[in-house]
């Protein structure tokens, strides 16, 4: 009987140590999660903040002014525009 | 044998063991009450203390909805900032700080002392949304009692260009006007907050549990086309920076979908740099503001002829002198033409011939016409502040009003309620809501006329746009176009002013199968020009030239169809 006895209370302890150690297991994965979701955050700003910078660098007024005077295009006069039907899949 | 004697001999006296023990329960007793009452009576309260040692509520902020355009280019995008505030009667201050403070803020030293100088207070803004990286700068200054809040902030990639369509929103991030207001329902996320576990380092250790989880904006795509805008705007700015004019509007409508391609406005501002908005700037006047619209409101009056049959396209109306007396008034044509065909009527926008093919019908038919391609009815397009247009009931109408109402005085609408109704003519006789929002499948559209009327007048529009018309200057190369000008007296309190006019054109391209419907208005061009077939249709002719070859539409016309007058004939000037 106290044979018995000994052997639950170390299985009660060893129980009670692997809870402990599990909480806090646990615990800093939840810190390293908060972490990681911490960073998906900020990516998420930094996202729309390139999606803005993008728009505002692809602005329509900005590409004309750059295609003709940084890159001497302009757009074609209708007598040399030559339009191509789509084939009809016939 | 001895110790027992020993004892019995130093034995106590009973009654002190019984005190002791008494003692012993005495002190059991009391500690089982003090655990009854701290774990029974008083464990709500403690239990309460102990969990606001380390557990802590915190906000999760909502972003606001990014507004994008047809293509999901954004138009609109909200962006974290930093607010600086203070509570005064923590900051202590050192001149040299208070020096590197204002600077950072780029507030006045003396505007700075004025907001610290109340210490009773506990917040006060000091500078709201600031970049981050200058924000920063404030932390790296470590000044006690002075932090950091995060806002957001919201930016327009498309500015001036976008402007009037999409509005702008408070300093709380909140729609205040146009489609940010209209939608800010399902713009606006709700922040929302959890409790959480902290360990002494400020980390959290535990999710406890969620109280209110946070909803994100929606994204709201709309139907304009960011390049389509763009050209528009570009085209209808210089036709108003050419003609002196006060303002102008531009609609371009998608024929197959009702759906908006493209609405702007001048004056414009820039919605990222909002100091003085005055609502002469801000105004979205295509759809809040009402104007007569003149002669583009005779094909509705012409296809509503003949659709009763009592008109065919070649009926012939005689308009006499270019005069037409009804009652006290008289209707005038600056240029009497005589005999007329009711396709003339339109080619050359008299106004007699108009009124003699009005006066031929029943109020009640013209009025029926009318309301059913959305005069006098708002467009629901679901901009706020859209208005309905003015148009009375028919058994109201005099003789000299059903007159002037077929070619457009005495009834008003909105540059959109205009653009939508041409949709008639575009489509077959068949007319769709109009809508602001990316459309996946068109629409269901109500028929108006019949498809022989439809086309009928389509082909009178034809004639408009060619030389003996109103307006060749609308011609567009590879295609054919249909369209009608319109050049109105404005409305000056009770009368008409005599030099104040608004020019304007709508049309659709390519004829033999519409596709785009563009409806240009430019309030009081005063630069000497005023016909809708001089500053308004080059616009749309612009416009349309670009809009049909970014959406690829095959051509329906030689490359030389443009057959402009030679530049000594007369000008086939509108009757106003």
């Amino acid at each position: 009987m106290a044979r018995l006895n000994i052997i639950l209370l170390a299985i009660v302890i060893v129980c009670g140590l692997s809870v402990v150690t599990s909480q806090h297991k646990a615990r800093k994965l939840y810190v390293e999660l908060q972490r990681q979701q911490e960073i998906a955050r900020q990516l998420e700003v930094e996202w729309g903040q390139l999606q803005l910078e993008q728009s505002t660098w692809a602005m329509q007024a900005r590409i004309e002014k750059v295609a003709g005077s940084r890159l001497m295009m302009h757009v074609p006069a209708a007598s040399r525009v030559q339009v191509i039907a789509p084939q009809s899949s016939q | 044998m001895k110790p027992r004697s020993a004892s019995k001999s130093h034995a106590l006296p009973g009654w002190r063991a019984r005190a002791l023990l008494m003692l012993l329960l005495l002190g059991f007793l009391l500690l089982a009450c003090r655990a009854i009452y701290l774990q029974g009576l008083n464990n709500d309260f403690l239990q309460k203390k102990g969990a606001s040692r380390y557990g802590r509520v915190i906000e999760l902020s909502a972003t606001r909805g990014v507004i994008t355009d047809r293509n999901r280019e954004p138009l609109a995008i909200s962006t974290p900032v930093e607010s600086v505030w203070a509570s005064p009667g923590d900051v202590a201050l050192e001149p040299q700080q208070a020096k590197q403070l204002s600077k950072l803020l780029d507030v006045d030293m003396s505007e700075l002392g004025r907001r610290l100088a109340d210490s009773s207070r506990e917040f006060v803004y000091l500078k709201r949304h600031l970049p981050p990286e200058q924000a920063a700068k404030i932390v790296e200054l470590n000044i006690p009692g002075i932090f950091l809040k995060r806002e957001y902030r919201r930016y327009y990639p498309g500015s001036e260009y976008f402007s009037h369509l999409l509005g702008y929103t408070d300093v709380d991030d909140r729609g205040q006007e146009a489609l940010e207001l209209a939608f800010d329902d399902q713009l606006r996320g709700k922040p929302g907050s959890r409790r959480v576990i902290k360990d002494r380092l400020g980390r959290i250790v535990e999710d406890v549990e969620s109280i209110r989880s946070p909803q994100q904006g929606r994204d709201v795509a709309l139907s304009v086309d960011t390049k389509i805008q763009y050209l528009a705007y570009r085209e209808l700015k210089s036709a108003v920076d050419a003609q002196r004019a006060k303002a102008g509007g531009i609609v371009v409508l998608d024929v197959k979908t009702g759906e908006v391609l493209a609405m702007a406005n001048l004056p414009s501002y820039n919605p990222n740099n909002r100091g003085k908005l005055d609502s002469r700037r801000t105004r979205n006047r295509t759809v809040t503001d009402l104007f007569e619209p003149g002669s583009t409101l005779k094909p509705f009056t012409v296809a509503a002829a003949i659709e009763t049959g009592l008109y065919k396209p070649d009926s012939v109306i005689q308009t006499g002198a270019g005069q037409l007396v009804i009652g006290s008034a008289t209707i005038h044509d600056a240029h009497p033409s005589g005999a007329l065909t009711v396709s003339q009527v339109i080619q050359k926008s008299s106004n007699v011939g108009a009124a003699k093919i009005a006066l031929g019908l029943p109020p009640a038919v013209l009025w029926d016409v009318f309301s059913k391609v959305g005069f006098g009815v708002q467009p629901r397009s679901g901009f706020p502040g859209e208005v309905s247009g003015k148009l009375r009931a028919a058994n109201t109408w005099r003789p000299i009003e059903q007159a002037t109402m077929s070619y457009g005085h005495g009834i008003s609408l909105s540059l959109l309620q205009l653009a939508r109704a041409y949709l008639v003519f575009a489509d077959g006789g068949e007319i769709k809501p109009v809508t602001l929002l990316r459309q996946d499948a068109p629409a269901d559209s109500t028929r108006i006329f019949s498809a022989a009327t439809a086309a009928q007048v389509r082909q009178m529009l034809e004639l408009v746009v060619q030389p003996g018309g109103t307006a060749p200057r609308a011609q567009v190369v590879g295609y054919r176009v249909a369209g009608k000008t319109g050049t109105a007296h404005k409305v000056d309190g009770a009368s008409y002013a005599a030099n104040k006019y608004i020019s304007s054109f709508v049309g659709f391209a390519p004829a033999s199968d519409p596709r785009v419907i563009i409806a240009v208005m430019v309030d009081e061009p005063s630069a000497g020009q005023y016909y809708g077939g001089s500053v308004a249709a080059p616009v749309f002719a612009n416009v349309m030239t670009g809009t049909l070859r970014m959406l690829g539409v095959k051509p329906d016309a030689p490359l030389n169809n443009v057959v402009l007058p030679p530049p000594d004939a007369p000008e086939i000037r509108e009757e106003v």
